[in-house]
């Protein structure tokens, strides 16, 4: 059996999905944090299910991709139930799409989620009357805090097995004289919704619909050009709105006969936007909150790797001294063996776990979507809109989600530039490099100063990027979600998913490589690697022996740390560069070519053109960057 | 009048969207459509978008936009 969770962005779905699954779906408090299906097998009556998280989606006409897919897959697989989780606290909104749902004349299950929420602003949901009047189940939860979880995929999975169907909608009497007429005009097309949805979607004017029903009908065209004209005399407005009309009218019914509005308790969460929000106060607690979680990731980072990296030095020291012998290829291998342990013990995840844990609080409470509005006249400066701040954000975690969180940007122009900009915002590896480098033996000044010049080169990008490919952008429209406490569990899981993946993919890959790079200087062959690598290493002044790190750097960015102390011969950094070079080296890291896993997501929703066009352009900027940094330090130092 | 051109925390009706198809469709999905009840919250400095309340949701527009949304006295 297959259940689908469908409802809009920010309701708790990935929040509902995670509490079956585990965590596997990336949640957040912004809408559009789910933009891929993501399946799980759950046992439900001592019977194996298959549960598919759905991105949220506001409606199922499909604006965007994002959009779209969640209505191709709902219509061309076969889903035996599908559960439309509606959010307590805003249930007027969620309405309208479940109005489209039943539509669709497929069983369903409705999970009122977030009750607490609903009842800290004074909202009572008559339940009842709300099964009897949609002739679906509803079963009132609390996603977050697992309650009502386990009653909801047992009806789930009861009305799935019986295949019970809803109620239809019933709108205006002229709508559905003109409905009727064009079922039995559509009731032999093949379509994969049912004659009555179809009539709807064609009113409705959806192009693909029309389109592939016109090519088996061709007399529906001017059908419908009729029951326009004709409904748009009698009310004066296009088909399209008096169907909105209908269906919203008939969800603010609902909603008014079923929602008891109590008295709002004003909290200091209602407040709260007041201050970080305020035109002034907001933009000091931006840079206050940044910086701060800057300093705490670089002193919880800090505090870790020194005592860490003495233990993996002192272990190195034993190790030799217990061989006797450093000159053979097997010694060579052991040391490679320990700096790539040690390369992501000490160097990245004292840096990684603080980074994520932050971030996914940041994400949870809900203040990127005001990081948006904050920021959307600034990006406005620069080409783009606030809605295009979302990838950057996550990019600073992994470009990967940022890559694929650009879905939420209807615009192919904004995809792009989007895109291509948020693989230049240092991930959390990049970050490892400056901090692992930089901060850790020039001061966490400097690393803040890489961090700035990175926003500034990034804006001057996107200055550039939008004036060659230039568009109206057409604004910002996005939900400020409610402010949440961020529960220790889905903090924790989410953090722990995310740090998983660095163990699982990226740490065997540092210790590979690391071994690797160590055969290859054994038989003095990263001289080849190095000497493809020159030209750049020459314009910027480093050492020859960078090249290496820096080719298998594309591989996983951390390598690029990793392996440079290999290729130098120490891992005191101190000791084999001067601070000009790893001030130069660092911010070259920062901006060439995205890693491997990222040019793969590139190209799957991009292309491959832009992937290379994405390329080029990093390591064209990441040079032109490199030697700006190589001037300025070098007054400096 | 439009959306930019109330007071502060006052509410006022929707009405209609004078623009473009796709962002008329965007801003009927998160509630502003004809009859719903609105409320300028906020506006975001420097030209930045306006906060507003839509049925106890709150949903940032740009000025743009929000400049084409038509509103009524209640």
């Amino acid at each position: 059996m297959q259940i689908a969770l469908i409802g809009q962005p920010n309701c708790g779905k990935s929040t509902l999905f995670n509490q079956v699954a585990g965590y596997k779906a990336e949640t957040g408090n912004f809408s559009g944090t789910t933009v891929t299906f993501t399946e799980s097998k759950v046992r439900v009556l001592g019977n194996v299910v298959s549960v598919v998280d759905l991105p949220g989606t506001y409606s199922l006409a499909g604006t965007n991709p994002a959009e779209r897919e969640v209505i191709k897959y709902l219509t061309s697989n076969t889903v035996d139930v599908v559960i439309n989780v509606l959010d307590a606290s805003h249930l007027s909104h969620g309405l309208a799409m479940t109005v489209e749902l039943l539509e669709l004349n497929v069983p369903m299950v409705i999970a009122l989620n977030m009750m607490d929420e609903a009842d800290r602003i004074g909202i009572r949901v008559d339940v009842e009357t709300l099964e009897k009047s949609l002739g679906v189940p509803v079963v009132p939860m609390i996603a977050s805090k697992g309650r009502g979880i386990q009653p909801l995929f047992v009806k789930a999975y009861q009305i799935g097995q019986q295949g019970v169907l809803p109620i239809q909608p019933k709108y205006s009497n002229d709508l559905e004289r003109n409905l009727a007429l064009l079922e039995v005009t559509l009731a032999n097309v093949e379509s994969y919704l049912n004659p009555r949805a179809l009539a709807l979607k064609l009113l409705e004017g959806d192009r693909d619909i029309t389109e592939s029903v016109i090519e088996q009908v061709p007399g529906v065209e001017s059908d419908l050009k009729t029951i326009g004209q004709s409904m748009k005399h009698d009310r004066g407005q296009s088909l399209e709105w008096i169907i909105n009309g209908e269906r919203s009218g008939l969800a603010d019914n609902l909603a008014k006969r079923v929602i008891q509005q109590g008295k709002r308790q004003i909290t200091f969460r209602d407040r709260l936007d007041d201050i970080l929000l305020h035109p002034v106060i907001g933009y000091v607690g931006l840079i206050l909150i940044l910086y701060l979680f800057f300093q705490v990731v670089y002193t919880i980072g800090g505090w870790l790797e020194v005592p860490l990296m003495d233990f993996f030095a002192q272990l190195e020291v034993w190790l030799l001294s217990r061989l006797g012998n450093s000159d053979h290829l097997f010694s060579e291998i052991l040391v490679a063996l320990i700096q790539g342990v040690s390369g992501g013990v000490a160097i990245v995840l004292p840096y990684l776990v603080p980074f994520l844990i932050g971030l996914g609080i940041m994400e949870d409470v809900g203040y990127l979507p005001r990081v948006a509005f904050l920021m959307d006249a600034l990006m406005h400066k620069i080409g783009l809109h606030g809605k295009s701040i979302v990838p950057f954000i996550l990019g600073f975690g992994c470009n990967v989600p940022a890559i694929m969180s650009t879905r939420i940007l209807e615009d192919k122009r904004e995809r792009f530039i989007s895109a291509a900009l948020s693989t230049m915002v240092p991930c959390a590896a990049r970050l490892a490099v400056v901090f692992g480098l930089v901060a850790f033996y020039l001061g966490p000044e400097l690393a803040l100063a890489i961090y700035i010049f990175n926003l500034f080169v990034i804006a001057v990008t996107a200055k550039i990027l939008s004036r060659l490919v230039p568009d109206e952008s057409p604004g910002l429209i996005l939900e400020m979600p409610v402010y949440r406490i961020p529960t220790f569990r889905t903090v924790v899981n989410k953090a722990w998913w995310r740090i998983r993946e660095f163990i699982v993919e990226a740490w065997p890959l540092l210790i590979v490589g690391s071994i690797v790079l160590s055969v290859l200087n054994y038989f003095n062959l990263s001289i080849y690697l190095n000497t493809l690598a020159r030209p750049i290493s020459w314009i910027l002044g480093l050492p020859g022996e960078v090249g290496v790190p820096l080719i298998f750097g594309i591989l996983r960015k951390e390598l690029s740390l990793v392996m440079l102390g290999q290729a130098l011969g120490s891992m005191n950094f101190a000791m084999v560069m001067t601070p000009v070079e790893m001030i130069t080296y660092a911010v070259f890291v920062v901006f060439y070519v995205p890693c491997l896993a990222t040019m793969v997501v590139i190209r799957k929703e991009l292309g491959w053109k832009m992937m290379w066009q994405i390329a080029g352009m990093t390591t064209l900027i990441a040079t032109l960057a490199g030697l700006i940094a190589r001037g300025i330090s070098a007054i400096f130092y | 009048m439009n959306l930019l051109e109330v007071p502060k925390g006052k509410v006022f009706r929707v009405v209609n969207y004078r623009g473009g198809r796709a962002v008329g469709y965007k801003l009927r999905q998160l509630g502003l459509c004809p009859g719903h009840q609105v409320k300028v919250l906020r506006y975001a400095p420097l030209g930045g978008p306006v906060m507003v309340d839509v049925e106890g949701r709150s949903v940032a527009i740009g000025r743009g936009i929000a400049s084409r949304v038509e509103v009524e006295v209640i």
